[in-house]
């Protein structure tokens, strides 16, 4: 499978990446030539293979559920790159 | 007082001990040769007042008889472990100016052990490169040269920073990090000794996710034992993982020098690949030869899904990074570039941010996860991933011990040499490693020659599920019979 200059710009703006337009054939290029070395992978038989899910097969560990942790607000904000108070700020999202 | 740098931390541990010398005088040379060597580009950020009053404290604890098993050792520490109060960027510029609140578990508990913090270390941007060159603090140079040539050469990566330095003695040891081969691969371009331990084994948490399913902390050293005294430091249950396994951390030092006789060592037939060069085919059998004749017996095994690991790594590692690296929003922490609306400074911040690897890698991981295409791609490389870890399941159910592979398929390469057009040119770097990470198994790099331009070539070693004992106990062969390698100084 390859991708085309449409696919490209789909997956930029699903990852959240700008790309302008001159950026585009070359991401392109590079894409499919990951696409292509994966594209061996096809060939494997997989029938009645489980994926893996847990590379160490161990218990999915449980806590207790109850507050342990908590009030350092101050410390959530610190590296903020625009706060008010104990707020993040971001552009206007309702109109 | 410079020689101090040319101790193993073994050796270093012993003269504070004996009082030969105090951790701030070991702390002060390592800080001047840091200083000498900045052209190497190792460090990101030295911290030379917090090293010195983490050594006086260390000082005084040797003094009252109080000394945890690391006190005084300075160290580096790789940029993807998060220190409290040190700026940590993964060297990234999205993660920006971030000074984290909070401190790694790994770190925290070589600090609780009295190791010294040194400064922060060099790696590729997320860890996402085998050269050190995706750095947003430019690439890192490898202390070793061809012999008769000044060309400045990797130190591979992605912990290239942490190799560099430990092989260049600007510090005794340093943590780094595993997905691929970031522990291994630097370490034998560099002949320090690295080791990937269990997944499970240390603690994940406080350090950049990369891919969390494949991740792992361990250290890069001078020697097996050295490594060994950090492992047993940085490993252990930690309620903040939940992936870290609750089983008690053993003595890794006492299975250095232990007899291998009778062990039974896999040489695995798929790892014999056309074109490999003759010289590491030949390190290979030396290595080989080493342990027969301490008394391990070799057998030849095979791994038949071994060709679809990389593959598949390049599905499942991106995959996950583009999950991991959603955080980077521009909003909470790190880079922002301004946008019309929220979504715009989003895209904004990460094109701004992300250098063109982890781009390209956020990106490939969306694909492989989007509607229509996660059968094909992601769950199938999952398939192939039980596969894979099948092979050495059924090779250890044949009583094999450890696995005798070479670390990488060449030596160190120039800046600039490879994966220019072809990203999958720089991936390949890792063709020996990553089987390791995608089994979840312990792996150890251990320097075992060089090459025909004077260049270091290691050996790896893996083993079964937490039984990194072996691995060390196998690594003190090598070491024995190999020797150990120190570049000549022209920086």
């Amino acid at each position: 499978m390859s991708v085309d200059a449409a696919t490209v710009r789909r997956i930029a703006h699903l990852a959240r990446i700008a790309v302008s337009e001159d950026e585009v054939p070359h991401l392109q290029g590079e894409l499919n030539a990951m696409l292509a070395f994966v594209e061996q992978l096809s060939e494997v038989n997989v029938e009645g293979v489980e994926p893996m899910t847990s590379v160490t097969p161990m218990q999915m560990k449980k806590r207790q559920d109850v507050v342990n942790d908590g009030e350092i607000a101050d410390d959530i904000v610190a590296n903020a790159p625009a706060t008010e108070g104990h707020f993040f700020l971001v552009p206007k999202v309702v109109e | 007082m410079t020689d101090l740098t040319s101790l193993t931390l073994a050796e270093a541990r012993k003269g504070l001990a004996d009082k030969t010398f105090t951790s701030l005088e070991l702390t002060d040379a390592h800080l001047s040769a840091i200083e000498a060597a900045r052209v190497l580009n190792a460090f990101v950020m030295e911290t030379p007042d917090q090293a010195r009053a983490m050594a006086r404290e260390a000082d005084n604890k040797i003094a009252k008889g109080d000394a945890g098993p690391l006190a005084g050792i300075p160290l580096g520490i790789k940029d993807l472990f998060a220190t409290k109060g040190v700026r940590t960027t993964a060297c990234s510029k999205i993660l920006g100016n971030f000074v984290p609140t909070y401190e790694s578990t790994v770190t925290s508990q070589l600090w609780r052990d009295g190791a010294v913090m040194l400064g922060k270390l060099n790696n590729d941007e997320f860890a996402m490169g085998s050269a050190n060159e995706t750095s947003c603090f430019g690439p890192v140079g490898n202390p070793w040269r061809r012999e008769g040539s000044n060309t400045t050469l990797v130190p591979g990566g992605s912990s290239g920073g942490s190799a560099s330095a430990v092989a260049a003695l600007l510090c005794m040891g340093a943590t780094a990090t595993d997905t691929g081969g970031s522990i291994r691969q630097p370490a034998a371009f560099t002949a320090t000794v690295g080791i990937k331990p269990t997944y499970g084994r240390c603690s994940r948490w406080g350090i950049v996710a990369f891919a969390s399913s494949l991740d792992q902390a361990g250290p890069i050293a001078r020697s097996v034992r050295d490594s060994a005294m950090l492992l047993r430091s940085m490993a252990g249950h930690d309620p903040k993982d939940t992936t870290s396994v609750d089983i008690p951390v053993p003595d890794y030092e006492a299975a250095i020098g232990k007899s291998v006789k009778g062990m039974k060592i896999g040489i695995p037939k798929e790892y014999r690949l056309d074109g490999m060069p003759a010289e590491i085919e030949k390190l290979w059998e030396a290595g080989a030869a080493w342990l027969r004749s301490a008394g391990a017996e070799l057998v030849e095994v095979s791994l038949p899904h071994t060709k679809y690991a990389l593959p598949a790594y390049y599905i499942v590692a991106p995959a996950e990074a583009s999950s991991n690296l959603a955080r980077y929003d521009g909003v909470r922490y790190g880079l922002r570039e301004q946008g019309r609306n929220i979504i715009e400074l989003y895209e904004n911040t990460r094109a701004e941010g992300f250098g063109a690897e982890v781009r390209r890698r956020v990106m490939i991981g969306t694909y492989v996860l989007s509607a229509g295409y996660y059968d094909a791609y992601y769950l199938r490389a999952q398939k192939v991933r039980t596969l894979i870890k099948k092979d050495f399941e059924d090779c250890f159910a044949k009583g094999v011990d450890a696995i005798l592979t070479p670390a990488t398929p060449s030596a160190a390469f120039g800046i600039g040499e490879k994966g220019g057009a072809d990203p999958v040119e720089m991936y390949l770097n890792d063709i020996f490693t990553v089987t390791v990470n995608m089994a979840g198994l312990p792996g150890i790099a251990v320097p075992a020659g060089k090459d025909a331009q004077g260049l270091p070539l290691g050996l790896q070693l893996i083993g079964r599920p937490f039984e990194e004992e072996t691995l060390f106990s196998l690594g003190e062969v090598i070491e024995q019979a190999a020797g150990r390698f120190t570049p000549a100084r022209w920086w």
